[in-house]
């Protein structure tokens, strides 16, 4: 680079994420600088094609938008985009358009990795507007923080800013309030020219001060509002984290806040904002079913399930945290609606235990998904007797799940079906026909009682069915042989020249279904090693963790499984958070070309470990082996 | 030679060289000095190549006058580029030691020190430099008479031989536009305002910002932003370089 670049030098370090960083490499930057000039209304960056390059405003204007199209942000001189398509690995997710003739700084990939790694003020910021201002959030980590340390305030705002002059009356602005359906008004001084430094509003009025300064002292209705108005401002810069506004709301006593950007106000944080954002979260949720009263109310709280979905999704969850989770509430929800059942129907005549099986017992529930249950009675159980109180406290706790959300099992396995009611020895007994004698026909609907675990009763009785059934699954060879027979009925949706494979049949016609030809095969090949090896575990990535750790695949092989099932599920996991947000019903399809290029090779990738896992199966457990070691 | 040359006044180009590529040979033909003759080797773009396919450099000089007879080059600078990228990583910038005697009181010129143009090399010094970037680039420049009347008559006091090669030159695709928008008008015959079309006011119309500074190399990518943004403009990238180079 050539000193006389110095105009290009003195306008990065005057901003972020530049301003930090130490005068070399403000110069390694320069020197890398690619310069490109747009004119209005073009388009910088497309959804989903590969991105290279960092980029920073040098003049113009660009609008950010989402996926679905809306307008997310608008950048000026200054402000800088493309930070996260480059650390998800090269794909734009956030479109970028020019709304006035542009000339950006381009900076390429390797310069950014490089700052990236090596100054923690260029990493910061780029992350901070990574995690929290796109508010999307890709990479998993972070597991417990709390996030009104994170976020950011202006993800709060929702609507702008209603702005009276001071000189209104009273009751005209009362009118306002109520016709706007706000709490507070900023008002401004038309006399007062403003300079650039002036924020221009001059105080604010709220229902408060209108209730406690006009109406109780009997005040003037058509004074105007510079009498009652407060003078004293507090006030917060858009960029500022929520909890920083708690802080000064506690502080000043205030319950509201205007928040600026650029000096000038965006929008007024409402107390109730903050409180209405932190309802959301999953721990809250899970507390607030044990507070519903009836099913009515456990009814109006699980619509706000899907919030809490979204948002632990949009907080960079992963997978595994998401499956715990959504698996905790259904679990929640099941004890809640079992305590109100006997509430009904009085104290039950012999002890129980309420299972669930499936997703809902291997944590790894989503949004969408069925009720899978069934009931172990006390071997003193007398059908005559008290199979009548069994069958209305099933029918009430299914019932009860099905308005919450969770659909009626397709295919009956529900504990209103009697025959998934039986007593501990019977399910012994049948359990041990499964395996003594297994026809992978029978297999075929059952696999998923194999993954069980009690949320009500007698807990404990779960705990000991899983142990027998996994001490007699581990020494029958033959069963895991049926087991994996069954594990190999549904394949990946690979074609032999490793394309996508669309599904053919009805109204998901090309599309993938991620569950049936991704995670649910997966479930099913784990499931028999788990088995083979004896492990007690019910959650697929605990269950890989033991099947690693007995050294019965190749290291390599486990850990390809581990990230094959982590991304097909985050795929489906984030395209049904995408459905919700966006108001469609979440599902388990795909369309390949909604993808981006990055998922698109990602899950082919994927969808091979899959593959060669299911033909590794195929070999290892076939029933003519004579012995699983 | 002749054959070759048409000098014409026509809308908005001014085709003053009819084919450079034959030009460009027959100057390799013809040229005494082997750097020049190298340079010329290189040659340049089939004039029918579309502006995305072609490298341009912007290039600018700093001259301690304006009389190409009397003054002499003392700054250079330089920067390559396509239709979507202007490289800073390649840009260069050079002080020329001038042929004319400085005068010991005009210390500053263009906040150009005394000092810097004594211990800076001679432009041959930095010729095979030089000619190593132009060498089968499009050169653009802001004002044509400067840079190739420069060159070629330094070169020409130095070495016995100048230098011509196609230019691109964004002050005069200004002034062209103008003319085409005032066609219509009277105005049509009338010179355009010399001013309106210098680097600074004609960024303004691209919505191009301000810079503060002033050297060789700022100018070069000043004029290289201005052709990427009157491209965008006023042509696409298919339009046939012949369109514009001169």
């Amino acid at each position: 680079m050539e000193i006389e670049l110095v105009e290009i030098q003195t306008f990065i370090k005057k901003y972020p994420p530049f301003n930090l960083l130490p005068e070399d490499a403000i110069i390694k930057a320069v020197h890398n600088i690619e310069i490109s000039y747009f004119r209005a209304n073009s388009s910088v960056l497309e959804l989903g094609e590969i991105i290279d390059k960092f980029y920073l405003v040098r003049s113009g204007e660009i609008a950010i938008s989402r996926r679905n199209g809306d307008l997310y942000d608008k950048l000026d001189e200054g402000g800088f985009f493309g930070q996260l398509g480059l650390l998800m690995r090269g794909v734009v997710r956030f479109p970028a358009k020019t709304t006035q003739d542009t000339l950006l700084y381009c900076l390429p990939q390797t310069i950014f990795d490089e700052f990236y790694d090596k100054y923690d003020q260029f990493s910061d910021i780029v992350e901070v507007e990574n995690t929290t201002r796109l508010k999307q959030a890709f990479e998993s980590n972070q597991d417990d923080r709390n996030d009104l340390t994170t976020a950011k305030v202006k993800t709060l705002l929702t609507r702008d800013p209603v702005v009276l002059p001071q000189t209104s009356s009273i009751k005209h602005v009362a009118k306002i309030m109520s016709e706007k359906n706000v709490s507070a008004i900023l008002l401004t001084d038309p006399t007062i020219c403003l300079t650039q430094n002036d924020t221009d509003f001059v105080g604010i009025i709220t229902e408060h001060d209108l209730c406690i300064k006009v109406i109780a002292q009997g005040g003037d209705f058509n004074a105007p509002v510079s009498d009652v108005m407060s003078y004293e401002l507090n006030s917060l810069d858009s960029n500022a984290y929520i909890f920083e506004a708690m802080l000064i709301m506690l502080r000043a006593n205030i319950r509201h806040l205007p928040i600026l950007k650029n000096k000038h106000p965006i929008g007024v944080l409402d107390v109730a904002d903050i409180v209405q954002y932190e309802s959301q979260s999953s721990l809250l949720f899970v507390r607030s079913i044990f507070l519903q009263q009836n099913i009515d109310d456990l009814v109006a709280l699980s619509k706000q399930l899907k919030n809490c979905f979204v948002r632990m999704v949009n907080e960079d969850a992963n997978s595994h945290m998401i499956g715990c989770a959504m698996s905790e509430i259904g679990r929640c929800f099941k004890q809640r609606l079992l305590e109100l059942a006997e509430e009904l129907l009085g104290n039950p005549p012999v002890p129980y235990c309420f299972l669930a099986l499936g997703s809902m017992a291997r944590d790894e529930q989503l949004i969408v998904s069925d009720q899978d249950n069934a009931i172990i009675l006390d071997n003193n159980y007398e059908h005559q007797l008290h199979n009548s109180y069994f069958e209305k406290l099933a029918k009430f706790v299914c019932d009860g799940l099905a308005q919450c959300g969770y659909s009626y099992c397709t295919g009956d396995i529900m504990a209103t079906n009697a025959q998934y009611r039986k007593t501990q020895s019977q399910w012994e007994e049948c359990f041990a026909d499964w395996i003594d004698h297994p026809k992978p026909q029978a297999l075929l609907n059952c696999s998923i009682f194999f993954d069980l675990v009690g949320v009500f009763g007698r807990i404990k009785w779960a705990e000991h069915l899983n142990a027998f059934v996994v001490r007699r699954a581990k020494k029958n060879n033959l069963f895991l042989a049926s087991l994996a027979y069954n594990a190999l009925n549904r394949k990946p949706p690979l074609g032999f020249f490793k394309n996508f494979v669309m599904e053919n049949d009805g109204k998901h016609r090309n599309s993938i279904n991620l569950k049936r030809r991704g995670t649910a095969p997966l479930t099913d090949l784990i499931r028999v090693h788990a088995l083979a090896i004896g492990s007690q575990s019910q959650n697929s990535f605990e269950r890989l963790e033991d099947i690693i750790e007995a050294g019965i695949l190749p290291s390599t092989n486990a850990q390809d499984l581990l990230h094959a099932m982590e991304l097909i599920s985050i795929v489906r996991i984030r395209h049904q958070s995408l459905d919700l947000e966006i108001g469609n019903i979440p599902d388990n399809n795909i369309e390949p070309e909604n993808m981006s290029h990055f998922e698109r090779r990602n899950l082919k990738d994927a969808f091979l470990v899959l593959s060669n896992a299911q033909n590794f199966l195929k070999f290892r457990y076939s029933a003519n082996k004579f012995r699983v070691e | 030679m002749n054959n070759f040359i048409v000098k014409k006044s026509k809308k908005y180009v001014n085709n003053e060289i009819l084919n450079w590529s034959a030009f460009l040979r027959l100057k390799k033909m013809k040229s005494q000095d082997t750097r020049l003759k190298y340079f010329y080797q290189q040659g340049t773009y089939n004039e029918e190549t579309p502006l995305s396919d072609i490298q341009f450099l912007a290039l600018d000089f700093e001259t301690t006058g304006l009389d190409v007879d009397q003054n002499s080059i003392i700054s250079i600078g330089l920067v390559p580029f396509t239709l979507s990228k202007i490289f800073c990583k390649d840009s260069k910038h050079w002080y020329i030691r001038p042929q004319d005697k400085l005068e010991e009181n005009t210390v500053i010129i263009h906040g150009i020190t005394h000092s810097d143009l004594t211990e800076a090399p001679s432009l041959e010094g930095i010729l095979v430099e030089l000619l190593d970037h132009l060498k089968g680039k499009v050169i653009v420049v802001h004002y044509r008479n400067i840079e190739r009347e420069f060159l070629h008559n330094n070169l020409y006091n130095l070495i016995g031989e100048g230098i011509i090669f196609p230019v691109i030159d964004t002050m005069q695709i200004e002034a062209d536009l103008k003319q085409i928008k005032n066609w219509s008008l009277r105005k049509w015959f009338s010179k355009p305002n010399v001013e309106s079309i210098r680097l600074a006011n004609s960024r303004k119309r691209y919505n191009l910002p301000e810079y503060s500074a002033h050297n060789a190399l700022i100018d070069a990518i000043a004029t290289a932003e201005l052709l990427q943004a009157q491209i965008k403009y006023h042509f696409s990238p298919d339009t046939q370089i012949k369109k514009l180079w001169i």
